[in-house]
């Protein structure tokens, strides 16, 4: 029987076709898409903090208004994730319990600060650009319900590349002091950027299993790549430096080279012990135990709704 | 940690615009019929994707069973008499 239901499965891969939810699927294939899933929608809520940070402080009504449609929507894409994430048969609960535990994790990125005003624009432009990069082959995921939430979020995820690039072009065209400001996120922030798309492919061991089952698309490098090319003509533009000495264009390969990250400090971020994963984790943590009278609330309304 | 029982499950479909079907987007968890609203709209429409949602919730759809379906559209196949390829009508017929 599980011969059968597992060559109808490796079919439909092979065919580019959907796994759907109530599909037959191997174990494995299903554990692997719970924590990618999973791991990409706490990105979406931890990803909501250091934008968030800003919120009271933006400069203008404009961008406050900018800044909190930017997070909600972050909040939305965690919501289509893990609405995703549980057509797999996990709980909400299971997911958000694993999350404060750190028994799942979210993209290393979340863990940098935000200390300036000009960080809301990198992230736009840089973070949420290289997000652009990994999401959009992921949109012909073989997980149906999971291609499906890729494509809303792609969707979503332009107005917020275009916001922070905005932002920042606003910067560069204002004084000595704030285009140094610009400068200086975009130093900070080059180099976990780079690191979003996780370790060398060397050095990944899910990525050919994930390439076979059709999750993933494309390698980490392949992906880095399309960022780096993406990025230099955009910093140009900005008149901003990215600060790696080895980039240079490469006429023979028809592509940028660059230097490689540290890769000491994105395990050790991965870890744990990144500049504000204790903050992340806790702030989560609070928020959820804060709610839990409205979420009570809600239940006894319905309920005694339902009595009625 | 949380020992709360999850909210029900409601699947969330949208008419785009007046003139089409309401489609599939996803689903989310609500206390009640009324949040489960509040919430799709809030997660599904925020860039004007739509003019109507239906919530239902998702324990009260009925499904085939995807295992069984082979049978269940078999006939579907077999009758190849109900497709318009079906039937030769000369090309220079009149265009039908």
């Amino acid at each position: 029987m599980t011969d059968t239901l597992e060559a109808d499965f490796e079919r439909t891969i092979e065919h580019h076709d959907r796994i759907e939810p109530r599909d037959w699927m191997p174990e494995r294939y299903r554990a692997t898409l719970v924590r990618q899933i999973a791991q990409h929608a706490h990105s979406e809520i931890i990803g909501m903090q250091p934008e968030g940070n800003w919120l009271t402080r933006a400069p203008s009504l404009r961008r406050k208004a900018i800044l909190l449609a930017k997070v909600q929507d972050e909040a939305g894409h965690g919501l289509y994730l893990y609405s995703a994430c549980e057509t797999l048969g996990v709980t909400r609960g299971e997911l958000t319990d694993k999350l404060i535990a750190g028994r799942q994790k979210y993209s290393s990125i979340f863990n940098y600060p935000t200390v300036t005003y000009a960080d809301v624009g990198t992230i736009g432009w840089l973070v949420d650009g290289a997000a652009i990069c990994n999401q959009v082959p992921l949109c012909r995921t073989s997980y149906g319900p999971y291609g499906r939430a890729m494509i809303r979020i792609c969707k979503e995820e332009s107005f917020h590349q275009r916001q922070g690039f905005e932002l920042l072009m606003t910067m560069m065209s204002g004084t000595d002091e704030q285009r140094a400001m610009v400068q200086e996120s975009v130093d900070r922030f080059w180099w976990p950027a780079l690191m979003m798309f996780g370790p060398p492919d060397a050095d990944s061991p899910n990525t050919a299993q994930s390439m076979t089952w059709g999750i993933k698309r494309d390698t980490n490098d392949d992906l880095r790549q399309k960022f780096v090319d993406m990025s230099v003509p955009q910093a140009a533009v900005l008149g901003v430096t990215l600060p790696d000495p080895a980039l240079a264009w490469n006429d023979q390969r028809g592509h940028y080279d660059f230097g490689q990250p540290d890769w000491a400090e994105f395990a050790a971020v991965v870890a744990g012990s990144g500049p504000c994963n204790a903050q992340r984790i806790a702030h989560r943590k609070r928020a959820h135990d804060e709610g839990a009278w409205v979420r009570d609330a809600a239940t006894a309304f319905a309920r005694q709704e339902a009595s009625l | 940690m949380s020992v709360q029982p999850e909210w029900p499950l409601y699947e969330i479909f949208v008419r785009g615009k007046r003139g089409l079907n309401h489609v599939h987007v996803g689903s989310l968890h609500a206390a009640d019929d009324e949040m489960a609203l509040r919430h799709a709209r809030d997660v599904y429409t925020r860039r004007n994707e739509g003019v109507s949602i239906w919530a239902v919730r998702a324990d009260l759809v009925v499904a085939s069973i995807p295992d069984e379906k082979d049978p269940l559209f078999a006939t579907a196949c077999d009758n190849v008499y109900r497709h318009t390829t079906f039937y030769a009508i000369p090309d220079f017929g009149p265009h039908m």
